[in-house]
């Protein structure tokens, strides 16, 4: 093998190269497989954030799309149910400037959930096929109703309803959504006991 | 002994720094320089990058090319490992730090022509360093190039607010800065 090397270099060159080149390949093909990175991670870490209301009101036809144009360069000021947290947040994660909500997107509301007012339904299925996380249960000619907890109260379906039996009331207060109250600022004197109460008056 | 390696990493930090002594490596000094986070970001890929293509260019010659009495592709060999490393960087990096792999972008894969990367395991070869010392020149040339890379990027941040004559700005103060700064470095000749 040696004398063969020696008496052709050209072969020897050549073996070292190939040589070379086989072992780097395999030691890439392993660490492709080890350090597979799947579609576009910021994506997904971008589309956590976002709500997940699916209302569409950024201009895209849901959320992870909103996620993707973002990270595409998309302003990050369109997602009014995320709110200005939501903004805070994903300024956050990708270094750039806060900026307040773009209102011609639409307002921060409170969380709302949709309610069906069932004497009213004709079971048009409509309101179905316009929300966009299956959340209302229902067929033709029967009743409607909404599951509450799958609701994101993005209100899709208030619009396409032919009898308006559609209303978006405040989500219902629960361990999750309470807040605790401000202290009423606009009263001057702050009642400690019931004695400084009268004294005041 | 200690001495020696502590000698040979002055020597490639400050006194032959590559960027602004050797004037290696221009490309991403000048390209990355825009913002210090992406100085910093760069500069961890190309320290890695460095030290490791050092020592992969090392064993190569010393194992491989000597042996067979295949000097002469030295440089080819040498590009081959160092795009290996590089690719092998960019790999790790966007699994890890998918945000960091954006904000480097088209830098990262350009490490491969970094001359900075190419000419370290060649002026190894030309020193006849070992391969503990051409790991240690390796990883004294990659943090040489780290601290000009972020000094030099903090010094663009402020420049870019400076109230620049109009001819100047840009660039052109970049490089009338740079020139500043390789003066400076030239007061470390003579330390080692």
């Amino acid at each position: 093998m040696y004398e063969l090397i020696a008496q052709y270099p050209l072969l020897a060159a050549l073996v070292a190269l190939v040589g070379l080149g086989l072992v780097f390949g395999a030691l890439l093909g392993f660490a492709a497989v080890r350090f597979r990175a799947e579609g576009n991670p910021i994506v997904d870490q971008v589309n956590a954030i976002l709500p997940q209301t699916q209302c569409g009101q950024c201009g895209y036809p849901g959320c992870r799309p909103y996620a993707e144009a973002i990270v595409g360069g998309d302003e990050i000021n369109k997602c009014p149910p995320g709110g200005q947290a939501g903004i805070e947040a994903l300024a956050d994660l990708l270094d750039r400037e806060v900026i307040p909500l773009d209102a011609e997107h639409g307002e921060e509301k409170v969380p709302q959930v949709a309610y069906i007012r069932e004497e009213d339904c004709i079971g048009c299925t409509k309101c179905i096929q316009a929300c966009p996380v299956d959340a209302i249960l229902g067929a033709a000619k029967q009743m409607h109703t909404v599951i509450a907890g799958e609701c994101t109260g993005c209100d899709l379906c208030v619009e396409p309803c032919p009898v308006d039996c559609i209303i978006m009331i405040p989500e219902e207060q629960s361990l999750q959504t309470w807040h605790w109250q401000l202290p009423d600022t606009s009263r001057h004197h702050a009642d400690i006991i019931a004695t400084d109460a009268g004294e005041a008056a | 002994m200690l001495a020696d390696y502590s000698i040979l990493l002055i020597g490639a930090i400050l006194v032959n720094n590559f960027v602004l002594v050797q004037f290696l490596g221009l490309c991403p000094f000048m390209g990355v320089s825009n913002k210090l986070e992406t100085a910093m970001g760069m500069s961890m890929a190309t320290t890695f990058v460095l030290t490791l293509a050092s020592a992969c260019s090392n064993l190569t010659y010393h194992f491989l090319l000597e042996p067979l009495g295949l000097e002469y592709l030295k440089t080819i060999s040498f590009i081959l490992v160092i795009a290996v490393v590089v690719q092998f960087t960019e790999m790790v990096v966007r699994k890890s730090s998918p945000l960091l792999y954006q904000v480097l972008g088209v830098y990262l894969p350009l490490i491969t022509t970094n001359c900075a990367v190419l000419g370290v395991a060649l002026l190894n070869l030309n020193k006849e360093h070992n391969f503990l010392q051409s790991l240690f020149y390796g990883f004294g040339a990659a943090v040489g190039f780290s601290l000009v890379l972020v000094l030099f990027a903090a010094m663009r941040e402020r420049l870019a607010v400076a109230d620049v004559p109009e001819p100047f700005q840009g660039a052109a103060i970049g490089m009338i800065t740079a020139g500043l700064m390789s003066l400076a470095f030239m007061g470390f000749a003579g330390l080692v």
